[in-house]
């Protein structure tokens, strides 16, 4: 039976809720390990799942340097969609969604995933075109989209400003319905958990601190809780992945960290039942269930490896948020923050072997990296559980960059900051 | 965030665009040297501390600027013009004034 149901939930009330175990334990690390991963974010927790879950590798253990949850999956802004154009993406973010849609289930972990649909709002023609074809491009791959008329628009989201006089009148819009938003946290703590009950031991407040190494192959860490030998040792450190490899002694690689800051307001009744982006600038937003807006835009533009963003980009996309809904004006804005996106070159991900053997390697998330977690970790485990890539993950190698195949979804070249 | 500008002084970051990784070397026109090519467009070294990066004061005087940061604590430690002939040419007109 399901740890968590609707029968342990009222056998537990009666019982005063003192047999509850925590969701995962705090074990100390163990001399060796199969497979150890770097990293205790979403996506190392769900590699860690998926190595136990569908390839029986149990003997793993999650390095945490901080605590669990405490960075880029606690920091997002939790959308979840698949609404790529080029096929490596749509193909993987579309894994990514099926897996979502049955996440709780697989988990007996609500994630709170929320269907509410996606919507990329268009303000000229020409822009709108561009989004048929990319709506089109999803179609073709089996992803759901549809393209929404101005009225349409309007019905959907009744506080957005739809006039032909807004700043940038909208046009119409590219809507993916299946798309929508899950509870971050729960993400972190149903994967944990769902790898702790199956073996992994997940270790926080262990900082890499080196790696370890048999004549070239990497054999382990040292780490501020000693010394951890493994025959694979996957990295998945999102921001920190240039630190972390130059540990191994790798100086450079094709991805610079950005801090991508995210903000909410007090909670208002419902306002908006979708995720909606802005076409004519970088901003998004939708509504948590607590009620307050969370919502978006762009990097701040320099490299930062500091978890806290600057005001010039607060103010735009204030001014952003205003010039589709003139209405919010007064309300008032509870909480900013700011998270370390690894950028990549190309704007999309790399999940590979290497580059080092005995050595497996997952990041150049951007900002994006939230709803990919269920796909990152299955592909990820896969990769290391066979030491070779699934067919999804198989374009998303290291060496992309300098044999001529970037997967560059944007088309913006390697300018990593406008990604 | 204040960058100070060699020519402007002291002014707000929002005067300034980024140009991004400074510690890339471009190699020669005509060199035929595709890992030189591959490294300059797209590797980085990224570091978490002192940065070495080009800025442009698109907002005041145009001028490029190399800057070191700190990309931890945003701190800038130094400011100079991008150009290695720029000081000569603002002597030059040091000597014109007088």
């Amino acid at each position: 039976m399901a740890e968590y149901s609707a029968f342990s939930l009222l056998k537990n009330a009666l019982t005063g809720n003192k047999d509850w175990k925590p969701a995962w334990r705090k074990p100390d690390p163990k001399a060796s390990y199969d497979v150890i991963v770097i990293g205790g974010g979403g996506h190392g927790l769900s590699t860690a799942y998926y190595l136990a879950k569908e390839h029986g590798i149990t003997n793993v253990a999650v390095l945490e340097k901080g605590w669990l949850g405490s960075g880029n999956v606690g920091r997002n802004t939790t959308a979840v969609r698949s609404n790529y154009l080029l096929p490596a993406n749509t193909r993987f973010y579309e894994h990514s969604m099926k897996l979502w849609e049955n996440l709780s289930h697989d988990l007996n972990y609500n994630v709170m995933f929320s269907q509410r649909g996606c919507l990329n709002l268009a303000h000229t023609p020409a822009q709108l075109d561009d989004f048929a074809r990319r709506g089109n491009a999803m179609r073709h791959l089996g992803v759901d989209a549809e393209l929404m008329t101005t009225a349409e628009i309007a019905r959907l989201v009744p506080a957005l400003d739809v006039s032909a006089t807004a700043r940038f009148p909208i046009v119409g819009g590219l809507m993916q319905r299946r798309a929508g938003t899950a509870r971050h946290d729960a993400v972190a703590w149903g994967y944990a958990r769902g790898a702790d009950r199956r073996g992994v031991d997940i270790i926080e407040n262990c900082e890499v601190t080196g790696f370890l190494r048999d004549g070239d192959r990497i054999s382990g860490v040292s780490t501020s809780r000693g010394e951890i030998r493994a025959r694979k040792v996957a990295v998945a450190v999102a921001g920190s992945t240039g630190q972390v490899m130059r540990l191994a002694g790798i100086d450079t690689m094709p991805i610079e960290s950005h801090v991508l800051q995210a903000f909410v307001t007090e909670s208002l009744k419902p306002f908006i039942n979708t995720v909606l982006t802005f076409g004519m600038g970088h901003f998004y937003m939708s509504q948590s269930d607590k009620g307050g807006l969370v919502y978006g835009g762009d990097l701040d533009g320099y490299n930062s490896y500091a978890q806290r963003g600057s005001l010039p980009v607060v103010d735009e996309v204030m001014s952003e948020m205003l010039a589709l809904f003139p209405g919010l004006a007064r309300v008032r804005m509870l909480r900013s923050w700011g998270g370390v996106c690894d950028m990549s070159m190309d704007g999309s991900p790399i999940i590979t072997i290497g580059p080092l053997p005995g050595m497996y390697l997952n990041c150049g998330w951007c900002y994006g990296g939230f709803k990919a977690t269920p796909a990152s970790g299955w592909c990820f485990a896969w990769t290391i559980a066979k030491d070779e890539p699934h067919d999804i993950n198989a374009p998303f190698t290291l060496d992309r960059f300098h044999r001529g195949l970037v997967i560059d979804d944007k088309g913006q070249g390697a300018t990593p900051r406008l990604h | 965030m204040l960058i100070t500008c060699p020519y402007c002084g002291p002014r707000d970051v929002i005067e300034f665009t980024y140009q991004g990784d400074g510690n890339r070397e471009r190699p020669q026109s005509a060199s035929q040297d595709l890992d030189a090519w591959n490294a300059y467009v797209y590797d980085r070294l990224n570091p978490a501390g002192d940065h070495n990066e080009i800025w442009q004061h698109s907002g005041g005087c145009r001028a490029h600027l190399r800057v070191v940061r700190n990309t931890l604590t945003h701190e800038i430690s130094s400011v100079a013009f991008a150009r290695g002939d720029h000081k000569s040419v603002a002597r030059h007109k040091t000597e014109g004034k007088s």
